[in-house]
């Protein structure tokens, strides 16, 4: 039997189902997000006494180079039919950044380069609209702070099918250019992503569309756990001691968190020593407000921050991520724009990788976790850095330097610059 | 004093389908009290055991989240519109 058509055979008996995962009630697998009884959400039931008869190490080394290497882990039924060059992304061994905070093994998953669109997005999408077209939709569509939006419309794209997005009104140019070069319906909603978000939940009740985040969420969201995935692998099949992860709605985090014990169960890693620490903006971060003051629920916030992908007030995981953050013994923190901004700049100083904003609060968080001591210097560390700084230019525009012009000869050259030779 | 309130697709069960429908209270409380009369059933739903709204469920007075008001307390006019809308979608 080849490759191709033992992934077949799985495929076809790996998902039971969904069930919520508050009360347990079992659900098909269809586009359905919530649970009908309790309001909980819905998540894919995976037969995992078959999935274990298959995988192994070998399996998915041998599998393509992307993230459908882990396909028998992601919920689809046959082969992927979009984005099938996305994931894979490199893990940098960040000796420089390191060398700074004063730790020994710090590694940056850099999803700055994903395929297509340049951002973890990239990897629910690409599980989302192969789903979406295997339910049968002809439209898709999504909430979005910008990068979901710009991977949505690219891969609607590759798939020929109608697109609509839906943003906030005050998203930055590139996030909006990023979105309307595909040609799709961007619709752009006077109010914050919350207000988008509320929207949506409306629109996607009325409308029969394939909304990624939405009615499609329980399989969207499982395409994060392929940075897990990922980052063990390239660790040679383990787990690192310490995370860092951008928290928005949670639901990057949880799946992180989620994808480490998968490969545990399975047992294609011995042990999840992970601590898993979340890292939101100051002006918006319900989550790690709730983790400092104890509280199980989160009180949503209006947001105001540069950190505009991670700007969202009414987190739906929130309460998983939080959840994570304690089983694992992990910390949040928060990181003011002016860290932002430093955040950025540091990374792409050291390590010469230009992160949006998001990827500034996070290594800014990393820092201040590595400062307080509680990332102790010889642990394996992971930062993940999941969008790239070329969309949001307008956070950094005013903290970079500037050319340095001259006339097109030597003696100005000279002059202008006075540098020894 | 009656007020229209937009029905999520996991509750339309107990609205014979309907996608909104009209009710009356002084509070976002009572309007789900009288809500309960209208449609039975409706209620436990979006309640726990406890008598607190359910955590992944959310309700919006005019585009607003009640959390951001006073909650349950939050006070009605007539003409408002009510929206309630599971928490879990985005992101």
């Amino acid at each position: 039997m080849n490759r191709k058509s033992a992934v077949s055979d799985i495929l076809k008996q790996k998902i039971k189902g969904l069930k919520c995962r508050e009360c347990g009630k079992l659900y098909p697998p269809v586009a359905l997000h919530v649970c009908e009884f309790c309001f909980g959400p819905l998540e894919v039931d995976y037969n995992y006494d078959e999935i274990k008869r298959h995988i192994s190490h070998e399996r998915i080394e041998n599998g393509p180079k992307s993230l459908w290497r882990y396909a028998d882990l992601l919920p689809v039924e046959g082969y992927p039919t979009v984005g099938l060059y996305a994931g894979l992304t490199p893990l940098i061994e960040a000796k420089n950044l390191g060398t700074e905070l004063g730790l020994n093994r710090l590694y940056i998953k850099n999803d700055t380069v994903n395929h297509p669109t340049l951002s973890f997005k990239d990897r629910v999408v690409a599980i989302a609209i192969t789903r979406a077209k295997e339910l049968g939709f002809s439209a898709v569509a999504c909430a979005s702070t910008g990068n979901l939006a710009n991977s949505v419309a690219a891969h609607a794209a590759e798939a020929r099918l109608q697109c609509y997005v839906f943003i906030p009104g005050d998203l930055e140019a590139g996030k909006i250019l990023g979105s309307l070069i595909y040609a799709p319906t961007v619709i752009a909603v006077n109010g914050n992503y919350d207000d988008v978000n509320r929207l949506c939940s409306e629109v996607a009740g009325e409308y029969n569309w394939g909304f990624v985040n939405i009615n499609i969420r329980p399989y969207y969201a499982e395409g994060s756990k392929t940075l897990a995935f990922e980052t063990a692998e390239q660790l040679g099949w383990r787990a690192p001691d310490h995370v860092v992860v951008p928290v928005a709605s949670g639901s990057l985090l949880t799946k992180i968190w989620k994808g480490f014990n998968e490969l545990k169960m399975l047992g294609l890693i011995e042990s999840v020593p992970t601590r898993v620490n979340g890292a939101q903006a100051e002006g918006c971060s319900p989550v790690a407000t709730a983790f400092k003051e104890g509280r199980d629920f989160i009180k949503p916030v209006k947001p105001k921050t540069i950190a505009k992908s991670i700007a969202i007030g009414n987190p739906a995981d929130g309460y998983y991520a939080l959840k994570a953050v304690h089983e694992s013994k992990g910390a949040f923190d928060t990181a003011t724009d002016g860290e932002t901004i430093e955040g950025i700049k540091l990374l792409a100083r050291t390590e010469g990788i230009f992160a949006e904003t998001a990827g500034g609060v996070t290594i800014a968080v990393l820092k201040k976790l590595a400062m307080n001591g509680l990332i102790p210097k010889d642990d394996t560390v992971v930062a993940y850095v999941t969008g790239n700084g070329l969309k949001t230019q307008e956070a950094v525009i005013n903290a970079v330097g500037d050319v340095v012009r001259i006339e097109p000869s030597m003696d100005s050259f000279e002059k202008t610059l006075s540098i020894k030779k | 004093m009656a007020v229209k309130v937009r029905i999520p697709t996991p509750l339309r069960k107990l609205t014979d389908g309907r996608g909104e429908v009209e009710a009356a209270g002084k509070t976002i409380g009572d309007l789900l009290s009288d809500l309960e009369e209208r449609y039975p059933g409706i209620k436990e739903r979006l309640y726990d055991e406890g008598g607190n709204l359910r955590r992944f469920v959310n309700i919006y007075v005019n585009d607003e989240d009640i959390r951001f008001m006073h909650g349950s307390e939050t006070a009605l006019s007539d003409g408002d519109e009510v929206s309630i809308v599971p928490a879990i979608a985005g992101g």
